[in-house]
């Protein structure tokens, strides 16, 4: 399946700047969308636009990660803080959402340090089709140096490196790509039920041609394809015409203080 | 010394008490009145055990047949390795001067069993020849060993010359095993401290080896040869132990464990140089190293594989090879593959188990849907939330979570999930709360699972939590 990515025969080269230098004569490069498979052994940045975006810049990391290795095992790095933060990745929405389990290695490290240098045995391993990493936060040790090994270990290692970056403000990097990603409202299913994950995606930073490139993308199988023109938002779910006219009576709920009932069921 | 009872005795004593004319036994008030300078230690048996563990290990070099016999004796079968050293007596020097040079005293005897070696040893004045032991060689009760001096029997002659039944009548059975293995060529079954692995390698160095960073080397070495036998046998390891043997006798062992049996010496030496990299004491060479051992511990078939010609890249062992690798490093509940449980409450619907060692097991596949029904993210435990819905089962329209205010703009629900009565201990259908799952989604386009325990009219009013993360 990576026939696609691979250039066969004598032009076959590593991974590295060179179409960057056939582009430089070309006028205007198609601007490149998350949509389409990403290079292998090259390292993209996603920045979450927000703390609250991180769960969507995670799927859309995963679901970049799948597309450009349909087959290849994929590897999750995060920290020990990311789990309290958002929780556990949860095998049946990895599986909902396209990406069987089982491809998925999960390592959730102490410190960042760890969590680099792992990641760079991982990608130069050869063994997976792409790395993510997961920081959170200002990370000191992310600088160009670390960045460039991590760009070079995805080069030797032919292998997708995806930095998942939230809370961060993005630092000069090696990155080949910088992408901010944002949850966006969804398209709203029968009876205003939230529809397929919806991403905006923004291209920061490019290596191989202009950045500043918008994209409103949708989930559909598995795969992020192209938001049709044609999405009207519903406007806000009070102010629908089609909503029932009866009285509703709403109440607040108090915090509860004691266990949460998965933990007295048990 | 050593508490018995309401007293406190002596348990062992030196040398030079014993010539004083302290004995193991003796109250410590008494022997403080002999001897008022007396230096008296509490007595440590798990210490004293241990000594004699090490020493143990120490005369694995003799033989592989040690057995301990606590309080302070060994038993070693040397008739198979004897004459590696010319000789019983050569053999036996050169341990005695092992163990002395620990610091140790020690008496050492041989006999045709087991039980003569140790009577021997213990009452050297027999001088090897079991008639002349005296009674207590029988170890018997200490009213049964004065009956028997009463009665005239103070050696196992004078005992071996009665008449059967009337010894066993008088003093059981036991007493005449005991002659019998002395005496009468009755070998006790020997239990060995620790069977030989049977896969085992040694080099032993013609010079102590002073660096520690040497020791990759060597260890590649003995990788080198155990994958040359193991390939022969058609055999993969997945536990390997490295013995690290110092010149003054130190011992220290370093074990690795492979996910998948394995005899790739790379694979074997980077497994062992991450251990050691992860060593919270790093390797101490002291004096030097002088003799290395590599054993393979549970070893399974594994039969030759045929690389591709792309190279093994993406393929199970490498990445195998790679995790194992990094769970040395980093401790193995650190690299985790997902399993599915078929379990009911969503936080029971996964496991996370390590991955090196474990397999990866296929999920069920997931009905084509126009959206993930459930979250990327699982808060475990779940985290209340202050909701804003209608009674009594309408969606909610606003929620607070994390100090965060959110506006419900699309909700979908509710997914109803009964608790898992049928776990419960009391077997109650009402053993927990059941929960009304809503997928939501606010207006900044976030979406969450929310659910809400319990209803509306029952005797506690309901909560709401907060439960996943969408993408």
């Amino acid at each position: 399946m990576q026939t696609e990515s691979t250039p066969s025969g004598p032009a076959a080269r590593p991974a590295g700047p060179a179409p960057a230098g056939r582009q430089r004569g070309s006028p205007a490069p198609e601007p490149p969308s998350p949509a389409d498979p990403a290079e292998q052994g090259r390292l993209h940045e996603l920045h979450a636009a927000s703390a609250a975006d991180a769960p969507s810049a995670a799927a859309a990391a995963l679901l970049v990660a799948a597309a450009s290795c349909p087959d290849r095992a994929i590897a999750w790095l995060r920290l020990q803080a990311a789990e309290r933060r958002t929780g556990a990745l949860y095998g049946p929405g990895l599986a909902d959402l396209g990406l069987p389990p089982e491809r998925l290695l999960m390592a959730v490290l102490p410190d960042e340090l760890a969590l680099l240098k792992a990641g760079t045995d991982l990608l130069k391993s050869r063994a997976f089709g792409a790395v993510l990493m997961e920081l959170h936060g200002p990370c000191r040790r992310l600088d160009l140096t670390t960045s460039r090994r991590l760009a070079l270990a995805a080069a030797a290692g032919n292998c997708l490196a995806l930095l998942l970056r939230a809370e961060a403000d993005p630092v000069p990097s090696s990155a080949w790509r910088r992408w901010q990603v944002a949850s966006a409202p969804s398209r709203p299913l029968a009876a205003l039920a939230p529809g397929a994950p919806a991403f905006a995606f923004e291209l920061l930073r490019n290596r191989a041609g202009p950045s500043g490139a918008r994209h409103a993308l949708d989930w559909a199988q598995g795969r992020l394809v192209p938001r049709a023109p044609d999405a009207p938002r519903a406007p806000d779910m009070a102010e629908t015409p089609d909503a029932p006219a009866l009285p509703r009576t709403a109440l607040p709920l108090p915090v509860g203080r004691s266990l949460p009932p998965g933990r007295r069921a048990a | 010394m050593e508490r018995q009872g309401n007293a406190l005795r002596l348990a062992a004593v030196s040398p030079e008490a014993l010539a004083a004319g302290l004995l193991p036994g003796l109250a410590l008030a008494d022997a403080r009145a002999r001897l008022p300078l007396l230096a008296a230690f509490p007595h440590d048996p798990a210490a004293d055990a241990a000594l004699l563990r090490r020493l143990a290990r120490l005369s694995g070099d003799f033989t592989p047949m040690v057995a301990l016999e606590p309080p302070d004796a060994l038993l070693l079968e040397i008739g198979g390795s004897a004459h590696l050293f010319g000789g019983a007596q050569k053999l036996a020097a050169a341990l005695a001067s092992r163990i002395e040079a620990e610091g140790l005293a020690q008496a050492h005897a041989f006999g045709d069993t087991p039980d003569a070696a140790l009577a021997f040893a213990c009452h050297p004045s027999a001088g090897g020849d079991w008639r002349r032991l005296p009674a207590a060689a029988l170890g018997l009760a200490p009213e049964d060993e004065a009956a028997l001096r009463r009665a005239g029997l103070r050696t196992l002659a004078d005992i071996a010359s009665r008449p059967r039944r009337a010894l066993a009548a008088r003093f059981g059975l036991p007493a005449l095993t005991a002659l019998d293995r002395i005496a009468g060529g009755v070998v006790r079954p020997l239990k060995p401290r620790k069977g030989r692995p049977s896969l085992m390698f040694e080099q032993r160095l013609p010079e102590p080896l002073l660096m520690a960073d040497a020791v990759g080397l060597i260890l590649e070495r003995l990788a080198v040869r155990a994958a040359r036998r193991l390939q022969r046998l058609g055999l993969g390891g997945r536990r390997f132990t490295a013995g690290l043997f110092r010149t003054d006798g130190l011992c220290q062992q370093l074990g690795v464990e492979s996910g998948r049996a394995t005899r790739d010496p790379a694979a074997i030496t980077a497994l062992f140089a991450e251990r050691i990299a992860a060593l919270a004491d790093p390797l101490d060479p002291g004096f030097g190293y002088d003799r290395f051992t590599l054993a393979v511990g549970a070893a399974e078939p594994l039969a030759a594989a045929q690389p591709t010609l792309e190279g093994d890249a993406g393929s199970g062992p490498a990445r195998d090879a790679l995790i194992d690798r990094l769970s040395v490093r980093f401790g193995a509940n650190r690299l985790l593959r997902l399993q599915p449980a078929d379990r009911h409450l969503p936080e029971h619907a996964q496991h996370r188990v390590p991955a090196a060692g474990s397999r990866a097991m296929p999920w069920p596949l997931s009905p084509p849907a126009e959206t993930p029904m459930r979250p990327l993210f699982l808060l475990d435990p779940p985290e209340p939330v202050e909701v804003l819905a209608e009674v009594p089962d309408g969606p909610p329209h606003r929620f607070r979570w994390r100090r965060q205010q959110h506006r419900i703009a699309l909700a979908e629900g509710p997914e109803r999930i009964v608790p898992e009565w049928w776990r419960s201990r009391s077997g109650r259908l009402d053993a927990g709360h059941t929960r009304d799952y809503w997928r939501v989604e606010d207006e900044g386009g976030r979406r969450f699972w929310l659910f809400r325990a319990g209803f509306y009219g029952a005797d506690a009013p309901p909560r709401w939590f907060m439960h996943g993360l969408f993408a």
